[in-house]
C-alpha cells in the first residue's frame, strides 16, 4: 500500500504544480488579498458558489495544495512507522519539510503582492516538492527494492556506467536550472519579451537587449541545452543499455516529454501566453524534470542499499548478491 | 529527526487549517461631506480659470465587449459592458482625460478636503474609470456589487495595498501619502475591471466627460504647465499664462 500511496502523492503534486501553473497564468495571484483565509472564511469553509473569476484558479490552488500538504504528512508519518531504511524515512521528512516551507512561501507572495523574488522561490521549490515525493515513490517501489534484478539479461553489463550517471546528473541539474529560469521568466512578466518563434525579433539572436529579454533569451538557450542533454542521456541508454527496461522506459518518455514541452513553448509565445497551454508547458517541464530525476536514480541504484537485503550496508556487495553478472567498477560508497 | 515529525506535522496542519470564521467585513461610516480648506496664498478675488476640450483624431478604436462568463452575476449585472478605454464623443472630443497642473503652483500648499472621493464597484465595473484626489484626501471605495471584488492599487510611490470586498455594501477608505500620477487600480477577481487615479497636492485638476472639455478654476495669475494624460493615448503638456480673473482656453490633440 505504502508504495501505492506514494505514488499517489507524487501524482497529486504534479497536479498542484498545474494548479499553481494556473493561477499565475491567468493573473489570479492576489484575487485572494488573504491569507491562510479566503476572504475571512476558513479555506475549507468558503462557499463554492463564491468561487468566480481569479478567486476560482487561487482558491483552487489552495485547497489542492493543502490537500497535497496532508498527504504528504500522512506519507511522512507512514514513513516513519513503517519504512526501515532511515534515509528514505529521512526524505520524508525533508519532503514535509518542504511542502511547509513551500505553503509559507505561498502565503508570503500573496501577503507582500507577489514580490518576483518569493514567487520564484515558490516555483523552484514547488519542483523540490514533486522531486522529493517522486523519489520516495521511486525509492519505495517494488522495481526498486528488487534492484530490478529480474530485468538485465545474464550478459548484461550491469550498473556502474560511470558516464551515464554523470550525463544524467547533469541533464537533472540543468533541466532544474532551466526551469528556475523559467519561473525568473513568468514572474517577472518576460514571457513575451521575445515576440517571435523560433527567431528572436527575426534573428537568431536578438538585437535589441534589455533585462526581460536576456531573460526570456536565456530560457530560449536552456531549452536548447537541455535537449542537447536529453538527447545525449537518452541516446546513451538505447546505445549501451537497451535492454534495461528501467532505462529505457524513462528514457523514451523523456524524449516524448521533450517534445511535448518545446512544442508547448513555442505555442506560449505565439498564443500569447494562452493559459492553458502556458500551465501545460509548466506542468510537463515539471514532469520532465521528474522523468529525468528516475532515470538518474535508476542509472545510480547500486549505490543504494536493497531493502531486506542480506548483504550489510553497500550496495554493490548487495546488487552483486541479487546480480551474479555484476562486477563493480567502482568501491563508491553506498547509502544505508 | 524523528522526534521532530510529530511537531512538524502538527505545524502542517496548524498551517493548513488556522484563520477565523469571520468576514473581512469593513463596514465604515462614509465621512461626512465638508468643504474644502481655502487654499493658502490665492487671493479668490483674482483668481482665474483654465479651460479647454480634449479632441482625437484618426480612428478612435471602438468599444470592446467584455467576456462576463467567470463571473454569472457580472454577466447578469451588466450583460452590455465594454472596454472604457477610448470614450470618444461627438467631433472627435474624448472623454476619461485627466487634465492638471502639472507645474507652475510654486511653493503654495493646498490641505486636502475631508470630503471623501468615491471609487464604486458597480455593474462589475469601476464608477469613475478615471478619477482626481488630493494628498491626504480619504478615497471611500465601495462594493455595490453582490460578488466578490479585490481593490487592488498599484502604486509607484506610494504604498501598495489589496483588500477584499467580499460582500454587497461594503465600504473602505484609503489615503494617500504622495502624489502620483496615476495609479492603476485593479480588480485581480475580475481581470477586465480597471481604473485610473490621480494623486495631486492640490485642488487643479479635472476628468473630461464624453465632451472633451475640462476647467480648473480658482488658478492664481502665474504661468502654468498643464498636463492631458490618457490611458492609451499618453500624455500632453502646454503651457498656459493666466492674468488676473482671466480665463484661458486650451486645446489638447491626441492622434491615434
Amino acid at each position: 500500500m505504502l508504495p501505492l500511496f506514494a505514488a499517489l502523492v507524487a501524482a497529486s503534486t504534479a497536479v498542484l504544480i498545474f494548479a499553481g501553473g494556473l493561477v499565475t497564468s491567468t493573473g489570479s495571484g492576489l484575487s485572494v488579498p488573504d491569507w491562510p483565509n479566503t476572504y475571512g472564511w476558513f479555506m475549507w469553509a468558503f462557499p463554492l458558489n463564491k468561487m468566480v473569476g481569479g478567486i476560482f484558479y487561487e482558491h483552487l490552488h489552495r485547497l489542492v495544495a493543502s490537500t497535497v500538504g496532508f498527504l504528504i504528512v500522512v506519507l511522512a508519518i507512514w514513513l516513519w512507522r513503517a519504512e526501515p531504511r532511515a534515509w528514505v524515512r529521512r526524505l520524508g521528512y525533508v519532503a514535509l519539510g518542504a511542502v511547509i516551507t513551500q505553503g509559507i512561501l505561498g502565503g508570503i507572495t500573496v501577503l507582500w503582492y507577489l514580490p518576483d523574488a518569493v514567487s520564484i522561490a515558490h516555483a523552484s521549490l514547488a519542483q523540490i516538492v514533486f522531486c522529493l515525493t517522486t523519489t520516495i515513490a521511486l525509492v519505495t517501489s517494488g522495481g526498486w527494492k528488487r534492484a530490478y534484478r529480474q530485468l538485465p539479461t545474464p550478459n548484461s553489463q550491469l550498473p556502474r556506467d560511470r558516464t551515464l550517471e554523470r550525463i544524467a546528473v547533469v541533464a537533472t541539474v540543468v533541466i532544474y536550472t532551466q526551469i528556475v529560469i523559467g519561473a525568473t521568466m513568468r514572474h517577472t512578466g518576460a514571457g513575451l519579451a521575445i515576440p517571435d518563434f523560433p527567431l528572436a525579433f527575426g534573428h537568431l539572436v536578438p538585437p535589441y537587449w534589455d533585462a526581460k529579454i536576456a531573460i526570456h533569451f536565456a530560457h530560449r538557450v536552456g531549452a536548447a541545452t537541455v535537449t542537447l542533454l536529453i538527447l545525449a542521456t537518452a541516446g546513451h541508454v538505447f546505445y549501451h543499455h537497451g535492454r534495461r527496461a528501467e532505462l529505457r522506459r524513462p528514457a523514451m518518455l523523456l524524449l516524448l516529454l521533450l517534445a511535448l514541452q518545446i512544442t508547448l513553448g513555442a505555442l506560449t509565445v505565439l498564443s500569447q501566453k494562452q493559459f492553458i497551454i502556458n500551465s501545460l508547458h509548466v506542468v510537463n517541464g515539471a514532469l520532465v524534470l521528474v522523468t529525468s530525476l528516475v532515470l538518474t536514480l535508476r542509472v545510480h541504484r547500486a549505490r543504494f542499499a536493497d531493502a531486506g537485503s542480506a548483504a550489510p550496508a553497500g550496495s554493490a556487495a548487495s546488487f552483486a548478491q541479487r546480480n551474479p553478472a555484476y562486477v563493480p567498477a567502482g568501491s563508491r560508497g553506498a547509502r544505508a | 529527526m524523528t522526534r521532530f515529525l510529530p511537531a512538524a506535522c502538527a505545524a502542517a496542519l496548524l498551517i493548513a487549517a488556522c484563520g477565523g470564521g469571520t468576514n473581512q467585513n469593513q463596514n465604515q461610516p462614509a465621512p461626512a461631506p465638508a468643504a474644502a480648506p481655502a487654499p493658502t496664498g490665492i487671493d479668490a478675488a483674482t483668481a482665474g480659470t483654465v479651460t479647454g476640450k480634449v479632441t482625437f483624431t484618426g480612428t478612435a478604436p471602438a468599444p470592446q465587449p467584455i467576456k462576463l462568463s467567470s463571473d454569472p452575476y457580472c454577466e447578469k449585472a451588466n450583460p452590455s459592458l465594454a472596454t472604457e478605454t477610448a470614450v470618444v464623443g461627438s467631433d472627435g472630443a474624448i472623454g476619461n482625460v485627466f487634465v492638471y497642473v502639472k507645474d507652475g503652483l510654486g511653493d503654495r500648499t493646498f490641505a486636502a478636503p475631508s470630503a471623501p472621493v468615491v471609487l464604486d464597484q458597480k455593474g462589475c465595473h469601476y464608477t469613475p474609470h478615471v478619477l482626481g484626489i488630493q494628498v491626504g484626501q480619504p478615497l471611500q471605495i465601495v462594493n455595490s456589487d453582490d460578488t466578490l471584488h479585490n481593490v487592488h492599487g498599484l502604486p509607484k510611490s506610494n504604498r501598495e495595498f489589496n483588500q477584499g470586498q467580499p460582500i454587497q455594501g461594503m465600504k473602505m477608505t484609503h489615503t494617500f501619502s504622495t502624489k502620483e500620477v496615476m495609479i492603476p487600480f485593479k480588480c485581480d477577481v475580475h481581470g477586465w475591471m480597471n481604473a485610473w487615479i490621480g494623486v495631486l497636492d492640490h485642488p487643479f485638476y479635472a476628468v473630461t466627460s464624453t465632451d472633451g472639455t475640462f476647467s480648473l478654476k480658482g488658478l492664481p495669475p502665474g504661468t502654468y504647465t498643464i498636463e492631458a494624460w490618457h490611458e492609451k493615448l499618453g500624455t500632453q503638456t502646454q503651457t498656459v499664462t493666466i492674468g488676473e480673473k482671466e480665463t484661458k482656453d486650451v486645446a489638447f490633440t491626441f492622434k491615434a
